[in-house]
């Protein structure tokens, strides 16, 4: 059997008295696609933070590649940060430096490559994401929410990492730019060939994006199973969520004193 | 709830993780000083963001204190006829403390905010957990710089101070309360030892390093959006105006408490 490209075994996450993980599993085999579905508060951005090691779980085990990042080097964590890449919510591009030196931070500083080279492929990854070589000298704020995200994602493609992490990668577009980005990241990845894992609560996003969906509640895995099967999960708390009903199991209410994920 | 001994020590306790925290941020920054890579292009323009649009308030501060402080000591002087205290009273003044404290002091006021507002955008935008995903150390990449930029710049900076701050005493003695100006640069430079520029150096280095902590640990752990990043902003500087506060006085009893 192969070894799966990201392992989580019961990880567990407090701040405080707010336990945000309480026993987290979770296996995405290499190449798989998978979407992690949960409202707000349920701790999927925590989980992103703990996979990037930004944030120490309390307890578990995170296996990269087989590698357990808790009980490595910080070089060798290092070398395994070099194979992911990261979409993240709001593009978070580097408001001090232009479009392409954005996508090409992580070639000329993780990778070393030279600015004339950084630049070419910076652009060639423009072309990819749809956006023209015009745009690779002016800064992100003169870009549009949209073309933040297609170049953030160009960023994250950029040095084409094994492993593609996407925050809520349709959060803030309107419907018919949020399918455009759904069809690059589809497109981009297959390309790569990467596993992907992506937190959303954009259904129409999960549906295009996932091979497997994982539904995350009050810090665990309630559901996991390929996205064929989503609409006949057998679980209230999956229905009621696919569906966005305010009645059922889940309930909001309980919520306003979760912290922040 | 309301027991007093209970909120005092919640009150210490958290100071004391506040000081905690900070100390393990230094400690990181530093150990991040001497492993490579380090960005020397990221230092300079730092260098350059700190340094020369500071001259410019710093200059003037130093100028307007100097001028000051020789009118008073003027005042004060005639009254027991040693007017000729002014220039040697004045350049003590001016370089052992009003010149790194002052030129510290407007410099944390332009710089730690900077640079906490700089960082804690960052922060919430989440550009600092960016950096991360392509490799790259926010320490190393965003911290280092900024410190070893400060330390490297404020000492130049006290220099220039240093230099105005007299200046603007020699103009107003000279000019306004009739000093001669030939003896009054000789006895500037009579009552100015060696000591007293390295003292003043090392003060101004010392709090270059603070500001740019301060401002950088603030912003760094800035967390709340819009609000916490001007929360971040208000306590670098005020957390920087009191280290230079503080370090001032240490170093000035350390190194002037014996020999007076």
């Amino acid at each position: 059997m192969n070894t799966p490209m990201i392992e989580l075994k019961d990880v567990k996450k407090s701040f405080g008295n707010n336990n945000v993980l309480t026993g987290f599993n979770l296996t995405i085999e290499k190449g798989q696609s998978l979407v992690i579905i949960g409202g707000s508060g349920s701790g999927k951005s925590v989980t992103l933070k703990c996979l990037l090691g930004l944030i120490q779980p309390d307890s578990g085990t995170i296996c990269i590649d087989g590698n357990n990042i808790a009980d490595i080097s910080n070089r060798r964590r290092k070398r395994i940060l070099t194979k992911f890449g990261m979409l993240f919510q709001g593009a978070a591009l580097f408001d001090s430096l232009t479009v392409w030196e954005n996508v090409g931070f992580g070639l000329m500083q993780g990778q070393g490559l030279n600015k004339t080279d950084a630049k070419e492929i910076a652009i060639e990854k423009l072309r990819r994401v749809g956006l023209s070589p015009d745009i690779a000298e002016l800064s992100p704020d003169e870009l549009s929410g949209g073309m933040k995200k297609r170049v953030g994602l160009a960023r994250a493609i950029a040095a084409e990492p094994e492993i593609i992490l996407f925050d809520e990668p349709t959060t803030g577009l309107d419907p018919i730019m949020a399918d455009v980005i759904n069809d690059l990241i589809v497109e981009c990845v297959q390309e790569l060939g990467a596993t992907t894992l992506t937190i959303t609560h954009d259904m129409a996003s999960a549906r295009k994006i996932a091979d497997r969906i994982a539904m995350l509640y009050e810090g665990k895995i309630i559901w996991h199973g390929a996205k064929s099967h989503i609409d006949n999960s057998g679980n209230d708390y999956v229905s009621q969520f696919i569906n966005g009903r305010a009645d059922g199991p889940i309930q909001m209410a309980t919520r306003i004193n979760k912290a922040p994920s | 709830m309301t027991n007093p001994l209970a909120i005092i020590g919640k009150i210490i306790l958290a100071a004391l993780a506040e000081l905690g925290g900070l100390s393990r941020f230094a400690a990181t920054a530093i150990s991040h000083i001497v492993r490579p890579p380090i960005y020397w292009r990221l230092i300079g323009q730092q260098m350059w963001l700190i340094g020369y649009n500071s001259l410019p308030v710093v200059g003037l501060t130093a100028l307007f204190t100097g001028a000051a402080l020789a009118q008073q000591i003027f005042v004060g002087g005639t009254r027991f006829n040693a007017e000729s205290v002014v220039p040697g009273v004045v350049v003590i003044a001016i370089v052992r403390e009003l010149g790194p404290v002052l030129g510290g002091l407007m410099v944390a006021g332009r710089v730690s905010s900077a640079m906490a507002a700089e960082l804690g955008t960052m922060r919430v935008t989440e550009q600092i957990d960016a950096l991360v995903t392509l490799s790259t150390d926010p320490f190393k990449y965003l911290i280092v710089p900024r410190l070893l930029a400060a330390v490297f710049t404020l000492p130049l900076l006290v220099l220039v101070a240093n230099v105005v701050g007299v200046l603007g005493g020699f103009l107003i003695g000279t000019e306004r309360l009739g000093l001669n100006a030939a003896s009054y640069l000789q006895i500037t430079s009579d009552f100015l030892e060696a000591a007293d520029v390295y003292s003043s150096l090392v003060k101004a280095a010392v709090f270059g390093f603070f500001i740019a902590l301060m401002g950088s640990y603030n912003g760094y752990n800035s967390r709340g959006g819009a609000q916490g990043v001007g929360k971040a902003t208000t306590n670098a500087v005020v957390s920087a105006f009191i280290a230079i506060l503080l370090t001032n006085l240490i170093i000035t009893v350390v190194v002037f408490g014996v020999t007076g």
